[in-house]
């Protein structure tokens, strides 16, 4: 047994409706070391990272804390734990002074009132320590992601905790903002302070991590020393798995171009992209999250402002102003966020699968009962919706048969192109054989399909082509014939 | 068993139609005067305005927005009403569609602020509010106009058969209402940007059109009202509909329309106008001091939000439990 463990999950496993989050996973931290922690989206990261900060509760399996075993660990125990954790979205209240958040819930006082002094001069103790120069009476909301992190990691500190939880804490920094993080992670390191770093940038695994670990498909794969491992071992490690799914093979795309993209750039992100769409086609976009794809599809629905290039759909130069622009324009989108925008989910089954396309339905202003049954029942049918009516509230399905209310509403249509953004994203294996069939049958109508996946046996199984995007630009394309999963991820985490 | 759930079902479903009935039958055995045909009637024709602008609050509710401008729109219309035929000597129907085009102008206005200058809508129509009734005061100086011709009378006074004219229109403006919420597609629209405005734009719905449509009919309904009222005084006071607002809203949610939007029908919200209608005569004829009969409004519409909030979490609660046992 290694004395030195700070941190120990043995045996974790979580189950959400529909999904096996974690299943039998073991991760261990030891005193003073950085521990990396990888793997796909979907592979269980966060939700470890939910059940040792007390977020979520474990099904099964057990948490123990230098030996002792934490039961009905809440987030506020963990706290006092001396388990911390710094997230993508910080917690912080932006119109709060640095010191005010620091000590929020701790502060100061002298009798009723808080004492500011004593909390500036604190939060300045503590940054004097870390060796960063931040004012502690400056408001939150006026500092950088930067130092709003490094306000988190002080915040931390001051709780004097032991073990710090950073979940990719270099996604939003410059190269000159990671380098001074690292420096203080290496400090925090040599002060004893364990710490276990989640990231998909492996290049800078390389500098910062002792050990490795690395989940997939909520199931623990391996742990391994950095200094025993290079970027393709790591891989292969997060990678390494057969293609469960039976991915339909569409036909062959014409090479009618639906589509055409060229040199287009947003304010936000993207920058020069360039692509084709053939009719019958689907076209995989592969990458990280915040790689970029969900962008250019918001740029093609018109909803993020194109400053540069030119979107054209069967030869004609189009501009998108808003989204029922570009649906007048035959452009369809499936958002990848199902219930803030797919589904409404206060109405029934089938007043949203009438919903984008009402006007086919209704006579003048008025919404024509008979065609509306008719539709709704066709595509009912058609998507196997599984309800006790039609006239059930959309929020009471489950979420693969929402997302099937999803897809009926832009089907309804006759779109050309459809956009899939994370058409599976959280929803059941039936469920998502069957909206692979659904898909692979549009295109064989002849629609030309953008799929943006995360998933890379989804992306690899469906897809004609593939690009690959890396922080806002095309990063490369992939043939259905030499793509493999190591391609993608090698391009999608940006090659040096 | 299945029997008494579906009673209780029918309960929350429901719930406001019961409460109805419960106050109708409580003032009935109270005061002798209540049940006769006159007071009824007296009942439904005090009311109609407040339905006729609870329609139009309705729609703007359901899209997650508020129009406090209800009673300073009812009193513009009025005021212009008024000022046309006594002082331009216009005809009182050209009168009456300017005084509501003036009343769509207000409503356009609301929807401007609150869809280009993206003021919130709460602070939009107060602001509004306030613009509107010192308007008003400027208009008319502060005094009463009166001296219209006596034909004017009919729409808040007259009667067809024994139906006051009054309710025949909020009946018009409810059916109007009613299709328009549950028959066309624009009503659809409302229902899903009131509940997910995110999704309903990426639905290609024109939120801006839709927020201008749900405003300028909201003015519309209370510029109705407020030629019902002007012609019901006989006179156009610059106070006409101070207040009014707060009686609409209290209307509209105890009808069951969720304040959060894209939730409620509007035959809850004919209950909703029933039960204040009621309670205001009722307790006048059972003599109870003015000054309580606000506080019995004021804890009415506290009750009927508190419940209903509590039922919603009741749901949750058992949603909950449902899914937890699918899991299990």
């Amino acid at each position: 047994m290694d004395e030195n463990l700070i941190l120990e999950a043995r045996n974790v496993s979580k189950g959400f409706p529909g999904v096996q989050a974690l299943d039998d996973v073991t991760f261990n931290l030891r005193k003073g070391e950085v521990h990396a922690l990888i793997g796909e989206n979907g592979a269980g990261k966060s939700t470890l990272i939910k059940i040792l900060t007390g977020a979520h509760q474990l099904d099964s399996g057990e948490i123990l804390l230098e030996g002792e075993a934490l039961t009905n660990l809440t987030p506020h125990h963990a706290m006092e734990c001396g388990i911390s954790a710094i997230y993508q979205e910080f917690n912080l209240v932006p119109y709060l002074t640095v010191a005010e958040n620091i000590y929020l819930g701790r502060e100061f006082m002298k009798s009723v009132f808080v004492d500011m002094d004593k909390m500036n001069e604190s939060a300045s103790e503590i940054f004097g320590a870390m060796g960063v120069a931040i004012n502690p009476s400056i408001q939150v909301s006026d500092l950088s992601v930067a130092y709003k992190q490094l306000v988190e990691i002080g915040k931390a500190v001051s709780q004097n905790s032991s073990i710090l939880i950073l979940d990719e804490p270099t996604a939003a920094l410059t190269n000159k903002e990671t380098e001074n993080l690292f420096k203080l992670i290496k400090k925090l390191r040599s002060e004893g302070v364990s710490i276990i770093y989640i990231s998909h940038r492996l290049e800078e695994l390389q500098e910062i991590a002792d050990r490795i670990t690395v989940l997939r498909d909520g199931r623990y794969i391996d742990t391994v020393n950095i200094a025993d491992t290079d970027r393709a071992g790591l891989i292969s490690l997060m990678v390494g798995r057969e293609l469960g799914m039976d991915f339909p093979k569409p036909t062959p795309a014409s090479d009618e171009i639906v589509l055409e993209v060229k040199k287009l750039s947003t304010e936000n992100l993207l920058d020069d992209i360039n692509f084709k769409l053939r009719k019958g086609e689907i076209l995989g976009f592969g990458g990280l999250v915040g790689a970029g794809r969900t962008e250019v599809a918001r740029a093609l629905f018109g909803l993020d402002n194109v400053t540069q290039g030119e979107i054209i759909i069967h030869g004609k130069k189009v501009v998108n102003r808003n989204p029922s622009g570009a649906i007048g324009n035959g452009i369809g989108l499936i958002p990848e966020d199902r219930k803030d925008q797919g589904v409404l989910l206060n109405l029934s089954i089938r007043e949203n699968i009438g919903y984008t396309f009402i006007k086919q339905i209704s006579d003048w202003i008025f919404v024509n009962r008979r065609k509306e049954r008719g539709l709704v029942d066709e595509f009912q049918k058609k998507l196997n919706i599984k309800c006790s009516s039609t006239e059930q509230r959309v929020s009471n399905l489950s979420g693969g048969n929402q997302q099937k209310v999803v897809l009926a509403k832009w089907l309804a249509g006759d779109c050309d192109i459809l956009i899939f953004d994370e058409p599976t994203r959280g929803i059941d294996v039936g469920a998502k054989q069957e909206i692979y069939n659904l898909i692979k049958e549009l295109a064989e109508d002849g629609k030309g399909i953008i799929l943006i996946s995360s998933e890379m046996p989804e992306l690899i199984g469906m897809s004609e082509r593939i690009i690959v995007m890396h922080e806002g630009v095309i990063e490369g394309e992939l043939s259905a014939s030499d793509v493999s999963q190591e391609k993608i991820l090698d391009l999608a985490s940006g090659k040096e | 068993m299945p029997k008494r759930f579906n009673l209780l079902k029918s309960i929350r479903k429901h719930g406001i139609f019961y409460v109805c009935i419960v106050v109708f039958i409580f003032f009935a055995i109270a005061s002798d005067a209540f049940l006769s045909r006159a007071n009824l009637m007296n009942v439904v024709r005090q009311v109609s305005m407040l339905g006729i602008s609870a329609v139009g609050m309705t729609c703007v509710i359901l899209t997650s927005g508020i129009d406090l401008t209800v009673g300073s729109v009812l009193g513009i219309a009025g005021t212009v009403c008024a000022k046309l035929m006594v002082e331009a000597g216009f005809h009182p129907i050209i009168s009456v569609i300017l005084a509501l085009l003036a009343a769509c102008l207000c409503g356009a206005v609301s929807a401007f602020l609150i869809t280009s200058v993206r003021i919130p809508p709460l602070i939009a129509t107060l602001g509004l509010m306030g613009t509107i009734r010192g308007i008003i005061y400027i208009l008319c100086g502060g005094l009463p106009i009166y001296g219209f011709t006596k034909a004017f009378k009919v729409i808040g006074q007259g009667y067809v058969g024994i139906i006051p004219v009054p309710v025949i229109i909020m009946v018009v403006i409810f059916i109007t209402g009613h299709l328009f919420l549950n028959r066309s597609r624009y009503g659809r629209y409302i229902y899903g940007l009131g509940g997910n405005e995110e999704a309903a734009r990426l639905s290609g719905v024109n939120i801006r059109g839709m927020k201008y449509l749900t405003y300028i009919f909201s003015a519309l309904c209370s510029g109705i009202a407020g030629i019902v009222m002007l012609s019901r005084l006989f006179s156009a006071q610059p106070t006409t509909g101070d207040g009014f607002e707060m009686n609409v809203i209290t209307a509209v949610v105890l009808g069951g329309i969720s304040i959060a939007g894209g939730e409620g029908k509007l035959s809850g919200v004919v209950a909703g106008v029933l039960i204040i209608g009621i309670l205001t005569n009722g307790m006048i004829l059972l003599n109870i001091d003015s000054y309580w009969q606000m506080v019995v409004q004021g804890i009415v519409l506290l009750i009927a939000v508190g419940v209903d909030q509590m039922g919603k979490s009741m749901q949750g609660k058992t949603g909950r439990i449902e899914k937890a046992e699918k899991a299990a």
